[in-house]
């Protein structure tokens, strides 16, 4: 992993030097635009069969209760109603459970349908299948579920409180995680330092809110007793391997399809009970069923993320350097622990990111999951980092406030420095080279960043409230197996394995276990593979999200993709490379590595030996005279990528605000990401994951917000409610990219799909907070809304009037 | 309620019919019962403008109009824009500015830029947003889409970027 002294270029294996046309590094429009620009896309909702029956589920309306009693017969006799089933009829389907080897943790037991209790608000307890959808739901509302509402304690906080109600009988205390990380001894430093700050810092729940609800087709074929999934889902081979289990049927003869999905952000990422109830009644009905859920269906039982409280101290000398970080993560888990991720997903990342990018000697953090009546979390862009950073990154600032010391300094004393790589944190976290120092450097020189306090004080001379805020942060993405995503989960996510092979009429055709849903896999691994094989991006036809096309592989998440999948395609790309010149060789009679290709075609320079691809397929497969019998070797290869550790990326994000004195409203009004994601396969690609990832930042920041009551009951359960940004609140995006020292893996990759969501939420509270300084004003929960700031004012000028 | 009527329309220049529920609404009769599945349904209750259509020459959210309403209306939808192979000006921009990654929202966003570019000035890139502030995306951030609306009031304006 040592990175440090070896000069860019040889740390990831250069392509063979050759005149083939670049298409690495180009910005190649899309290959999947065409269909998704004239409604020819294809996503689950547009999927329909024959005699297809449709899905209606009714849902708890109580967060825990016991069940008494469903009343289904009225129901059953409704038009168009082919069954009503409720738990009882599912007997046979395992519940779900999401084991892990970790210490310390409890797993759940979810069943497709609620059996004898429901412990959140959208829990499934029954299901409807009717001939069409308008009556399937006319059916479910006449279903009555009578309810003895059990209690629970909706804050978390409160869940571990002794005399609280347990939501599982399996989980002593409400509490199913808990874990420790130390390095050093914080307590007796921080007790020892010159300067303390602390915080206590919570992030309101998120609904990862993909524009397509979460949707799934399942159709079985009686005579072959096989069942094909079709699902909206991130993790197509995950759900395959599952329902085999659960379902009892043999690997091949259960294929899952992601069609085109619209959108994941982690909220696709994970098992459902819908998807294998879908499944399971295909078959057990013979006959194609369908579900699509609606909008409030998606709010209220799609796994939802980042719901933390961070109590932290941060320790520091005179001179700015951290000495010591000490911090107390409860992490709100919701009513499950979700498959295959655990609760543990969101919530130890939180403690085991929260060091950041900053050399302190001594940590200690404590993260605890606790289950509330609530919609399970469960993956949601930037994972643990957003609630990690913003918790850092603030009590950064108000340590170079407490010195009096400029913001950008105290970041630049105690980042890890160019020379210092690789550096371990006081989680165990290993940070690889990247550019720490150089994006701080990059992104405070984009803004008039010494300028800013004059402009500061002029505005506010003005009467307006303008304010600067800089978010720095370092990830691991493209996490080999050697780490896991989530601490002994159940599942390998490091490794990918690719298929590319030219078929009898000379088209490639490059196979992934991935499952793009927006991330333009269909593009970007084209251009590596055709950059590698010598053809043109259109001329490769990329199959991924079809488990009938792979033997193992979990999907699209975890900013994984390009790092892992690209790594596949360049290793197997080569080696069908190999094969190709090989074949060539013998055609041309000449020594293998004299033959070059380009553009679709094979040639030796300096000659006339030039074939097109579709004559080395001809010559291989269909004309048995050209070549003799040990020369036809099969024009595939395969080839698998394990990156064994994890690869980092670094960015800081900078904001600028302005707060309306009057209405408390906080428009942003510039913007700049300064980010090292290594070599980027498409710069386009890359803007756009950046641009989207910050706009969900600013949501997490500024707007959104799955609002409980003390009972458990979402307030916020439409999208009126629950606002997402729209372009009117979206800012320009300027996104500077730094290529520093490549990582050592195949391509010089870093995934980069999630950082956008993980800076932007620090660099807009710690911007709101310069701007209200004025007033004395810090920021310790988000989003930060006009009516929590004018509470914030309010309180402050009460205190005030108090002294 | 339940007794199916018949409803006749023109639908992306060509006259058809259907028979639906008086309560179906007019996006799941598009998809459902005409089978066009370009349009997309989002949220069913207005907000995110995924099944936004063209219904008598003006956008409007499929999802809030009943399927009984498309009786004697021309509705286009995403359909009515350019063929895979053959792209219309708005499509080439989306595409050319990477405006689209999931493409769950583009049919809305087309539509309605679609009637933006005929009806409003457009002249800041404020306006822009504001003009598209009624049809959500959560993948792109909006960037790129401001940017291709940029591109296409340049193109009809006839000003050099």
């Amino acid at each position: 992993m040592n990175d440090a002294a070896i000069p860019k270029d040889t740390r990831s294996a250069p392509a063979p030097e050759t005149s083939r046309p670049k298409y690495i590094g180009e910005r190649v429009q899309r290959l999947e635009d065409p269909r998704l620009l004239t409604g020819t896309g294809r996503y689950t909702a547009d999927i329909r069969f024959e005699r297809m029956a449709h899905l209606a589920f009714v849902r708890s309306d109580q967060a825990h209760a016991r069940i008494l009693g469903i009343e289904t017969d009225d129901a059953a006799t409704f038009p168009g109603v082919i069954a009503v089933l409720t738990a009882q009829d599912f007997s046979e389907i395992p519940d779900l459970v999401a084991p892990s080897r970790m210490k310390n943790y409890h797993p759940t037991h979810c069943p497709v349908l609620a059996r004898d209790t429901v412990r959140y608000v959208g829990e499934p307890v029954a299901v409807v299948v009717a001939s069409d959808r308008y009556l399937a739901e006319d059916a479910a509302n006449a279903i009555v579920v009578d309810y003895e509402p059990l209690g629970a304690s909706s804050d978390p906080a409160a869940a571990l409180l002794g005399d609280a109600v347990f939501l599982h009988d399996e989980v002593p205390g409400n509490l199913v995680l808990e874990r420790s990380f130390a390095t050093g001894d914080a307590g007796s430093a921080i007790a020892g330092a010159a300067h303390v700050v602390e915080g206590r810092f919570r992030l309101r729940r998120k609904s990862p809110m993909a524009m397509e609800p979460r949707a799934y087709v399942a159709d079985y074929d009686r005579g072959r007793d096989a069942l094909t999934l079709y699902g909206a889902t991130q993790i197509p081979g995950v759900v395959r391997d599952e329902l085999a289990k659960l379902l009892n049927i043999a690997g091949n003869r259960i294929r899952v399809i992601a069609p085109d999905v619209g959108g994941g952000f982690g909220g696709k990422g994970s098992l459902y009970p819908e998807e294998i109830i879908v499944a399971a009644l295909a078959r057990r009905l013979a006959r194609p069923v369908k579900y699509v859920s609606d909008r409030l269906e998606d709010l209220t039982s799609t796994s939802q993320g980042f719901d933390e409280y961070v109590e932290a101290r941060l320790a520091f000398d005179d001179d700015g350097m951290f000495i010591a970080l000490d911090a107390e993560v409860i992490g709100d888990i919701g009513a499950y622990s979700i498959y295959p991720w655990t609760a543990a997903l969101e919530p130890v990342q939180v403690a085991s990111f929260l060091p950041g990018p900053y050399k302190t000697p001594h940590y200690r953090g404590r993260v605890r999951g606790v289950c509330t009546p609530k919609p399970p979390t469960g993956p949601y862009r930037g994972v643990g980092r957003p609630m990690a950073v913003f918790a850092l990154e603030r009590l950064v600032d108000m340590a170079a406030e407490t010195l009096d010391m400029d913001r950008a300094e105290i970041r630049r004393r105690n980042l890890v420095q160019p020379d210092e790589f690789p550096h371990r944190i006081g989680s165990g976290i290993i940070w690889n080279h990247s550019g720490f120092t150089e994006c701080l450097d990059a992104a405070v020189k984009a803004v008039d960043y010494s300028g800013f306090k004059e402009r500061q004080l002029l505005a506010l001379e003005q009467g307006r409230w303008i304010g600067l805020g800089i978010g720095s942060y370092a990830e691991l993405t493209g996490i080999g197996s050697r780490i896991a995503v989530a601490p002994g989960m159940p599942i390998n996510t490091g490794n990918e394995t690719a298929t590319v092979r030219i078929d009898a009429t000379g088209a490639v055709i490059a196979t992934f276990a991935t499952a793009s849903h927006g991330q333009s896999l269909e593009t970007t691994l084209a251009q590596i593979v055709a950059e590698e094989l010598g053809v043109r991006p259109q001329d490769v036809q990329i199959v991924q999200g079809d488990t009938g096309m792979t033997a193992h592989g979990t999907g699209t998440y975890a900013s994984r993709s390009a790092v892992i999948g690209g790594g596949a395609a360049i290793l197997t790309t080569r080696a069908l490379l190999k094969k190709v010149k090989r074949v060539a060789g013998r055609l041309f009679d000449v020594d293998p590595d004299r033959v070059e290709t380009g553009d679709g075609e094979i040639y030796v320079p300096g000659t006339n030996h030039r074939i097109g691809f579709d004559e080395l397929a001809r010559a291989v497969y269909s004309d048995m005279a050209t070549l003799p019998l040990a020369a036809r070797e099969t024009l595939e290869s395969q080839e698998n990528y394990d990156p064994v550790l994890g690869t980092t990326t670094s960015s800081t994000h900078i904001a600028e605000v302005e707060i309306d004195p009057e209405t408390l409203s906080i428009r942003l009004t510039r913007f700049v990401v300064a980010e090292d994601c290594g070599r980027m396969i498409n710069p386009q690609v890359v803007d756009g994951q950046v641009h989207g990832g910050v706009v969900q930042g600013i949501g997490v920041a500024l707007l959104e917000e799955l609002e409980f009551d003390a009972t458990g009951q979402l307030l916020s359960a439409s999208l009126a409610d629950y606002l997402i940004p729209t372009s009117a609140e979206s800012p320009h995006i300027e996104v500077i990219h730094l290529e520093t020292v490549l990582p050592d893996n195949p391509g010089g990759f870093r995934g980069m799909g999630e950082g956008g969501t993980i800076g932007a939420p620090a660099a807009i509270a710690n911007a709101v907070a310069d701007a209200l300084a004025h007033l004395g004003i810090g920021i310790s929960e988000l989003p930060i809304t006009p009516s929590k700031l004018h509470r914030l004012i309010a309180a402050k000028n009460l205190t005030k009037d108090r002294e | 309620m339940n007794a199916k009527i018949d409803i006749a329309l023109t639908l992306n220049g060509e006259a058809v019919t259907g028979r639906a529920e008086p309560r179906m609404l007019a996006s799941d009769f598009i998809r459902d019962v005409l089978l066009m599945t370009g349009t997309h349904v989002g949220c069913e209750q207005g907000v995110c403008g995924a099944c936004t259509i063209r219904f008598n020459g003006v956008v409007a959210r499929s999802c809030l109009l009943f399927a009984a309403q498309l009786d004697g209306a021309v509705v286009e939808t995403v359909e009515s824009l350019g063929a895979p192979h053959d792209l219309n000006d708005i499509q080439k921009a989306f595409r050319k500015h990477h405006a689209l990654q999931c493409g769950f929202c583009t049919p809305g966003f087309l539509m309605t830029v679609s009637e933006i570019l005929q009806t409003l000035p457009l002249s800041t890139d404020h306006e822009i947003r504001d003009a598209l502030s009624g049809n959500l995306c959560r993948c792109t951030g909006y960037e790129h889409i401001v940017r291709a609306v940029r591109d296409l009031v340049n193109q009809r304006d006839g000003v050099q970027a």
